[in-house]
């Protein structure tokens, strides 16, 4: 891809996703240095266990700089606009599954919650419907990996009626 | 002989009822699982981990044997049917598959692709039993340097010499090493990267790392782009039998493609587009049907078809007999050798042979079985295809997050899961491949302990590195590796002109 941009007579922008990316590398080199720091070295010859994250990090410091040019230069791949409100809603439906299993609502209802979200991610707009499917099959779901494969699975009210 | 003996006692292994029984219901998950549009063979792998659980290891080993090939095919009939291949490899499939679907020839284009996975799997397969045992034999005499300078290679060219940009590549590979840091130090016992968060001195799990990357990760990046992509499923009209010209045309072109598919999935060098794609270019220069290239040529599916297959298998001679996985695959059945503390390479060869050789003899079974089951089912397989993409979608994180949810229930680990899904949209949106960062959470920490084993045996002298031969010739390779993509401007743009 590297020839097919420079190759384009369009005048080249700064990329300003690929300075964020750029920035967050150089973030992350920065916090491994920053942890190696705080381990004590015992050992007597060879690599200390704070040797290998300074390698990383400064393997990760040279690909900042690597990701910046590319942005300076514009050479990031193109990209189509997002569905923003898509994306967000599917990661409510994480959240919401993240919430349901900390809290003890168990399996079927979380993993429920994150179907019908994504579901309606995709454009779905009959949400009864959709919580129908998802509670018969979360819970089909349930019952062959909990009882047939004897997995455990977290339970909540709904499976403990089962 | 002892790869025949060895063969042959895995084979009694193999055919024990129950472990057949293990085969066809990996075979079967693993097709139906990898037909779903979106869902590569890394994904099915990951995917179906948590129904092998509670099973022992040599039934889970078997059932993953299944599970392997049977995601590899189930990949080239969404191919064929929708042109989304679910991997870069099954790209060249879908350029002439999906051609031919469209001019009414799915059938012959699926049955040239079953049995071209056939003929290549279990080609392939030969060529792993007969190779394993004598790189084994080399394998042994490896120190932890040579060991070390072997994974410097396999970073390198799974990252940064195949790919489009060098650097994104070289960016994926150091966020996967980065991950790999995170938790206790083997050696020390001194937590790294935890932030003092207990979950965390475990480290990163290799299946919530691959499935958030993979499936979290595509499901937002699909959803992202729903209003540009436009998926048609195309119907699998007419016979689904090859005629006697399809068979002409085929034949050579599976074993041209088994020819460039086990070497180059054997070496370290990662990933099954290189020889799909040779085998591509072979077959479009080869063919007495020039003019039907691009238009649906039944070489066009049958080399690279082929080639895929064969790579599947060329990849699992580094996986057992070194360790060393070369693809996001290959990474995802080294999680599953490590659920049970089994560490593939030549130890393992020497103290569980039953499994080892019990997991390649289920190899040839499992192709077997995915030539009977595939043509008859393919009805089956069209209707997972034809599952609404809301409802796809949504299955696959309710069945991604029951990965998770079975082996760590903990608000951390969801955590992470969700927090890499969001890394894989990122690494999708702005073109960074994905394996690099598997393989380098997985191989990274041995790589590191491989290094700090050398040096202290060595008393801390660096030049241990180049004073044994085999490990100077890695690193010297591992370097040329890096530097020619820069130098040459991305070998991996011969993709780019194909199309």
């Amino acid at each position: 891809m590297t020839d097919g941009t420079s190759n384009r007579p369009a005048p080249r922008r700064v990329d300003r996703a690929g300075l964020v990316i750029a920035l967050a590398l150089a973030v992350l080199a920065a916090v491994l240095v920053w942890d190696a720091s705080q381990l004590q070295s015992a050992t007597t010859y060879g690599m200390g266990p704070g040797a290998m994250p300074v390698v990383v990090a400064v393997g990760l410091g040279l690909l900042a700089i690597g990701n910046l040019i590319d942005a300076l230069r514009g050479n990031l791949p193109p990209r189509e606009s997002a569905d923003v409100k898509a994306v967000l809603l599917i990661l409510i439906g994480l959240a919401l599954l993240i919430a349901i299993i900390g809290f003890g609502g168990g399996f079927i209802l979380a993993t429920s919650a994150l179907f019908v979200t994504t579901s309606a991610a995709f454009g779905r707009r009959a949400i009864v419907t959709d919580i129908v499917i998802a509670l018969v099959l979360t819970t089909l779901i349930y019952l062959a990996f909990d009882k047939l494969l004897t997995l455990s699975l977290p339970s909540g009210p709904l499976e403990r009626l089962l | 002989m002892e790869t025949f003996a060895a063969l042959a006692h895995g084979m009694a292994v193999a055919v024990q009822p129950m472990n057949l029984l293990y085969a066809l219901i990996g075979v079967f998950l693993g097709t139906a699982v990898g037909v779903l549009p979106g869902i590569g063979p890394a994904l099915t792998v990951a995917l179906l981990l948590p129904v092998t659980y509670k099973l022992d290891p040599g039934g889970s080993l078997i059932m993953f044997a299944g599970i392997y090939y049977g995601g590899m095919y189930g990949g080239s009939t969404t191919a064929i049917l929708i042109n989304t291949p679910g991997e870069s490899a099954s790209m060249a499939t879908a350029l002439e598959g999906n051609k031919m679907a469209k001019a009414g020839r799915g059938g012959p284009a699926l049955a040239t692709a079953a049995i071209g996975s056939f003929v290549a799997g279990t080609l392939a397969t030969i060529g792993l039993a007969f190779l394993a045992p004598w790189l084994v034999d080399v394998a042994v005499r490896f120190g932890p340097e040579d060991y070390f300078a072997l994974m410097c290679v396999a970073f390198v060219t799974v990252s940064a010499t195949f790919g489009d940009s060098p650097i994104r590549g070289l960016t994926s590979l150091f966020i996967g090493l980065t991950l790999g840091l995170v938790g206790i130090d083997k050696l020390t016992g001194q937590p790294r990267l935890s932030f003092g968060v207990p979950e965390l001195l475990d480290g990163v799990e290799v299946t919530t790392l691959a499935v958030g990357l993979f499936a979290v990760g595509e499901a937002l990046y699909v959803v992202s782009r729903r209003h540009h992509a436009e998926e048609k499923l195309e119907p699998v009209r007419g016979s689904l039998w090859m005629t006697a010209q399809d068979w002409k045309r085929s034949w050579k072109a599976w074993l041209r493609g088994t020819m460039f598919g086990f070497p180059i999935g054997a070496l370290p060098a990662g990933g099954a587009e290189i020889p799909t794609f040779l085998s591509y270019s072979t077959e479009r220069r080869l063919t007495n049907y020039p003019q039907e290239f691009g238009k649906g040529a039944i070489e066009g599916v049958a080399g690279p078809e082929a080639a895929n297959n064969a790579s599947a298998a060329g990849t699992l001679v580094p996986l057992l007999t070194l360790g060393l996985p070369t693809s996001a695959t290959a990474a995802m059945m080294l999680a599953g050798f490590q659920q049970y503390g089994l560490n593939p390479g030549p130890l393992l060869f020497a103290e569980r042979p039953d499994l080892v050789w019990g997991l390649i003899a289920s190899l040839f079974i499992a192709n077997v079985m995915l030539l009977v089951l595939n043509l008859p089912l393919v009805g089956l397989w069209v209707k997972l295809l034809a599952i609404p993409q809301p409802w796809l979608y949504a299955g696959i994180l309710v069945f991604a997050t029951m990965g998770t949810i079975a082996a760590k229930p903990s608000v951390v680990e969801l955590s992470m899961l969700a927090g890499f899904g969001v890394l894989g949209f990122l690494m999708r949106r702005f073109d960074f491949p994905i394996a690099p960062v598997v393989v380098g959470l997985i191989l990274g920490p041995i790589a590191e302990s491989q290094l700090r084993r050398a040096l202290q045996i060595s008393l801390g002298d660096p030049m241990t590195l180049l004073q044994s031969p085999m490990s100077a010739t890695l690193l010297a390779i591992a370097l040329i590796a890096l530097i020619a993509p820069f130098v040459m401007k991305g070998l991996g743009r011969f993709k780019a002109s194909e199309d």
